[in-house]
């Protein structure tokens, strides 16, 4: 029969990356963050896959940010933010004592949502990284590796011939994939974006989209979008964040046909947020 | 359907396509009982209505198509809504297909007419129209209620029409031999009742599509099948025994 | 409707009727200001501008063996050539009492001058020679229109005998305006004629400097300590309440702490430049705090998350990206700061800069005064030609404000950056 048909070939065909069989790179067991009295993240429990772009969706304020900035523990920088539980980052419980923040920040790099290069030449936005991790000893290997990261940021074309141009005169798109440079330049395992393109028109987004895809290849890669049809695009596995809480992950073709979870389908289909 | 969408225009187009598919469907389920009426009582201007009215049902299937194609394209439906868009777009095949066989029947019937009646078999085939009209008709409450349990139902009774089916083409290939001169009006009534049995299969895909729609994923068990058609043979022998059994 | 746009509610009227009065009220009160701002600028330089002008008497002196023995020059009665010259002039002159008016028509500086030249140019020696020789006060004020002289002679500081010798010598062409060269190059003198700015200039620079130097480091790092790395809490919230009060202290409080533990507890030098920096410093330090921490708060804090999101340490997020940043807004603080500094005329006098100090200060540790201490110091002073130079100081403390706010301005222009 037709049907029986179509439904072993769901089964067959779909995705070869199943959750299970995804090895986690990162994990997070059972995460609480409070805001002074205020809870923001309660008991959240997610292994994000390595080379896999995951995508974290849910309404304003439902905490997918504040668990981005745990793992690479921007939250710190806020005097009253609190974290309880446990993030392995490849094994490593990453709020330990003995992690030094500032060489976990060097393995997890972290995007913006505005386009923030520094009032500096391109060159020097790209080489900042590498030269205060000691990345580049010779004046050439830092060149190599400035060169590198804009090739693999695909803005080597535009930029090449005035590397030390004022960052900030590109356009919001340039800029946002030059802060991608900037931060695939130390070589971290682990990318965080946090709504990359929602200040880019739908053409740079576009850019940025397909550089993700390509980034997937030698990174692990955390997005945080507003964009749903954005997170359908970009990344194998999503996560759904409601009022502080994990509501789902799976993904992303699941999540997007036939969620489980009532609140994720509400979400999904413009029902809540 | 549940709580409503944030953007009320959303929840218009959703309705609409819904309404057309359950007008498609009733016109649908006319056809049939048209067809096998015409059949029956042998009424030719009836059959000629039936042929005439598929294109109405064809006009309708393409409104529904337009109908999806806007709304894949302007709203970027997810999860329950893209599958209930996809499902409709489905569904609307399968009822154009059964009214295109609708309209086989009255075509074929028309050409029936110009026979001896054949009798109970006429009548079998009307049963099992009969039945196929009313899996189609719960099939569409199933639709527009989201009732999983009766689309479940209605996969399941599709056995029966499979079983008339099975034993009027025994019946059939039993009269075709012991009487040469019948064979075209029962090679006819064979077509005709191998359409209905199509249409019952129809309407198990629409019901599968429904179960889709609400659960997620389609059904998992195996769906009884009865149809043994493709398997039997009849020798001589049997057919001068007054029939015999499937192997 | 197509004429909605035309058809006003009456409401409207009054809306536009008062936005205009606003306006108005605006208008004139900046036209209020800009006036009293010239009146105040205008009589400044009304009545200062005089002093960078002073008045020469032209004299001829006898140069002769007799009178100077270029063997000993010091040996030779300069003060007796001048008076000798005076007299040759008004021979007339015979009682004591109007010699005594008579030789007062030259500054007491003439002598002094006169001797200079000789020991510089001994060569030319001999013969008769015509000298030009700084007018007394009394001179300088009638020849700048500053004595009535149609009043009565008792109510006047010149007498008639005084204005005869002086329209004598303007009728033999020997009274000469000339640019006030020694205004700018010779310190405090009890004599208006003689005194000049350039030792409150310096003991303000240095006071400045020290200022400067004390307040601008450890106003920044106070700054930055506070915005980039303490915790937020109530401590550092009643450290910024104080920091704002300090602000907002009367300067001369600042004196009397000086006094206090600068002077009499440390026993630093009084009157100098070093412990009037040390208490200028103490007043401007909360200034430059808040307008440097109002410069930090201005930099937006993406910058600081791209450097740490790549990681660098709070120190390097600092230093190599938000202090950069800031700087322009930092300086333009300490100026604006520095500028007050440079004004403030009250804790000086506590610690005690207000002293006459004819000398140039040559280090931090020599007794000095400041530019608007002078000026409070000459405004002070009886003679009609002290307030002439109260003026003029004025205007140069002007010029030197203004020089200062237009360094903030365009340090702020080059080194801004757009983010």
């Amino acid at each position: 029969m037709a049907y029986a048909l179509e439904k072993s070939d769901a089964a067959q065909l779909g995705p070869s990356e199943a959750v299970a069989s995804d090895p986690a790179l990162i994990s997070a067991v059972d995460v609480d963050v409070f805001y002074g009295e205020k809870q923001a993240l309660k008991g959240i429990s997610l292994d994000v896959p390595e080379h896999r772009v995951t995508s974290l969706i849910g309404p304003s304020g439902c905490g997918k940010t504040t668990f981005l900035r745990c793992l690479n523990r921007m939250n710190d920088l806020i005097d009253v933010c609190r974290v309880e539980g446990e993030i392995k980052i490849a094994g490593q419980n990453i709020y330990a004592p003995e992690v030094d923040v500032v060489s976990l920040r060097a393995q997890v790099g972290m995007v913006f949502q505005k386009p923030n290069p520094f009032p500096k030449s391109i060159f020097e936005n790209v080489a900042y990284g590498p030269r205060i991790h000691g990345l580049a000893s010779k004046k050439s290997d830092l060149q190599g590796t400035v060169e590198a990261s804009l090739k693999r940021a695909g803005l080597w074309e535009e930029v090449s011939d005035r590397l030390d141009h004022p960052a900030t005169a590109l356009s919001g798109g340039q800029q946002q994939r030059l802060c991608i440079a900037r931060a695939i330049a130390v070589e971290p395992k682990v990318i965080l974006m946090d709504e990359p393109c929602s200040a880019l028109d739908p053409i740079a987004t576009a850019h940025i989209e397909e550089l993700i895809d390509e980034l997937r290849q030698k990174f692990t890669i955390i997005i945080v979008t507003h964009s749903m049809q954005q997170a359908a695009r970009v990344s194998q596995h999503t996560a759904f964040f409601h009022m502080g809480v994990l509501v789902e992950h799976g993904k992303t073709e699941q999540i997007f046909t036939t969620p489980n979870d009532e609140r994720t389908e509400s979400y999904i289909t413009g029902r809540i947020g | 359907m549940k709580s409503d969408h944030i953007v009320r225009s959303f929840d218009e187009d959703l309705q609409q396509i819904e309404n057309l598919v359950s007008r498609m469907g009733g016109m649908v389920e006319l056809q049939i009982d048209n067809s096998a009426i015409s059949l029956v009582q042998r009424d030719v201007e009836l059959a000629k209505a039936v042929r005439a009215d598929d294109r109405k049902i064809d006009n309708l299937e393409s409104e529904i198509d337009i109908a999806v194609v806007r709304v894949l394209a302007l709203r970027q439906p997810a999860a329950q809504d893209l599958r209930a868009v996809v499902a409709v777009l489905k569904i609307a095949a399968s009822l154009e297909r059964i009214g295109d066989l609708a309209k086989n029947i009255a075509k074929r019937s028309t050409v029936l007419g110009e026979f001896r009646d054949i009798g109970a078999s006429a009548n079998i085939v009307k049963r099992m129209c009969g039945l196929v009209q009313e899996m189609l008709k719960d099939a569409l409450d199933a639709h527009v209620t989201r009732n999983i349990n009766l689309a479940d139902d209605v996969r399941m009774r599709d056995v029966e029409v499979d079983q008339m089916h099975n034993s009027l083409f025994r019946e059939l290939l039993t009269y075709m031999m012991e009487d040469p001169r019948a064979i075209t009006p029962c090679m006819h009534l064979l077509f005709i009742a191998k359409n209905v049995e199509r249409m019952g299969d129809h309407v198990t895909g629409i019901a599968e599509q429904i179960h889709y729609v609400v659960s997620g994923s389609l059904p998992e068990e195996e769906r009884p099948k009865s149809d043994v058609t493709s398997l039997t043979a009849i020798s001589s022998g049997e057919a001068a025994a007054g029939g015999g059994q499937a192997e | 409707m197509t004429d909605s746009f035309t058809q006003h509610s009456p409401h409207l009227a009054n809306r536009h009727a008062a936005e205009i009065r606003f306006q108005w009220a605006g208008r004139v009160a900046i036209f209020l200001a800009l006036a009293f701002l010239f009146v105040m600028i205008g009589s400044i330089f009304y009545k200062g501008t005089g002093a960078f002008w002073r008045t020469y008497v032209a004299l001829d002196i006898d140069l002769s063996k007799d009178a100077i023995d270029p063997q000993d020059l010091a040996g030779a009665s300069y003060g007796g050539l001048v008076k000798k010259a005076l007299k040759a002039k008004f021979p007339d002159v015979k009682a004591r009492r109007d010699r005594r008016k008579l030789y007062g028509l030259v500054s007491s500086d003439a002598a002094f001058a006169l001797r200079k030249w000789a020991e510089e140019n001994p060569a030319e020696l001999g013969g008769v020679r015509k000298f030009w020789f700084v007018a007394s006060d009394d001179v300088d004020v009638l020849r700048k229109g500053g004595i009535d002289v149609e009043g009565k002679e008792s109510d006047r500081r010149v007498s008639d005998k005084e204005l005869k010798w002086v329209a004598t010598l303007a009728a033999e062409g020997r009274i000469e305006q000339r640019f006030n060269w020694a205004f700018f190059t010779s310190g405090d003198s009890r004599e208006p004629e003689l005194a000049g700015i350039l030792s409150a200039l310096v003991g303000s620079a240095w006071s400045l400097l020290v200022c400067f130097f004390l307040s601008f480091p450890v106003g920044i790092m106070a700054a930055i300590y506070l915005e980039e790395f303490s915790k937020k809490g109530w401590w550092s919230d009643l450290l910024e309440v104080n920091i704002n009060n300090l602000a907002a202290v009367p300067s001369i409080v600042f004196g009397l702490l000086g006094l206090a533990i600068f002077l009499n507890t440390f026993g630093l030098p009084r009157s100098s430049p070093l412990v009037g920096g040390m208490v200028l410093a103490l007043m401007t330090l909360p200034t430059i705090i808040i307008a440097a921490r109002a410069a930090l708060r201005a930099v937006p804090p993406s910058i600081r998350e791209a450097a740490l999101g790549i990681g660098a340490s709070p120190l390097q997020s600092t230093f190599h990206h938000v202090l950069p940043l800031a700087m322009p807004g930092m300086l333009t603080g300490a100026i604006v700061g520095m500028a007050r500094a440079l004004g403030e005329t009250a804790p000086l006098l506590m610690i005690g800069m207000v002293a006459f100090i004819a000398d140039v200060p040559q280090s931090i540790l020599e007794p000095a005064t400041a530019l608007p201490v002078q000026i409070f110091l000459w405004a002070d002073s009886p003679e009609r030609a002290f307030l002439e130079k109260a003026s003029a100081a004025i205007i140069v403390l002007l010029f030197f404000l203004v020089v200062m706010n237009l360094i903030a301005i365009v340090l702020r222009r080059r080194m801004e950056q757009r983010f």
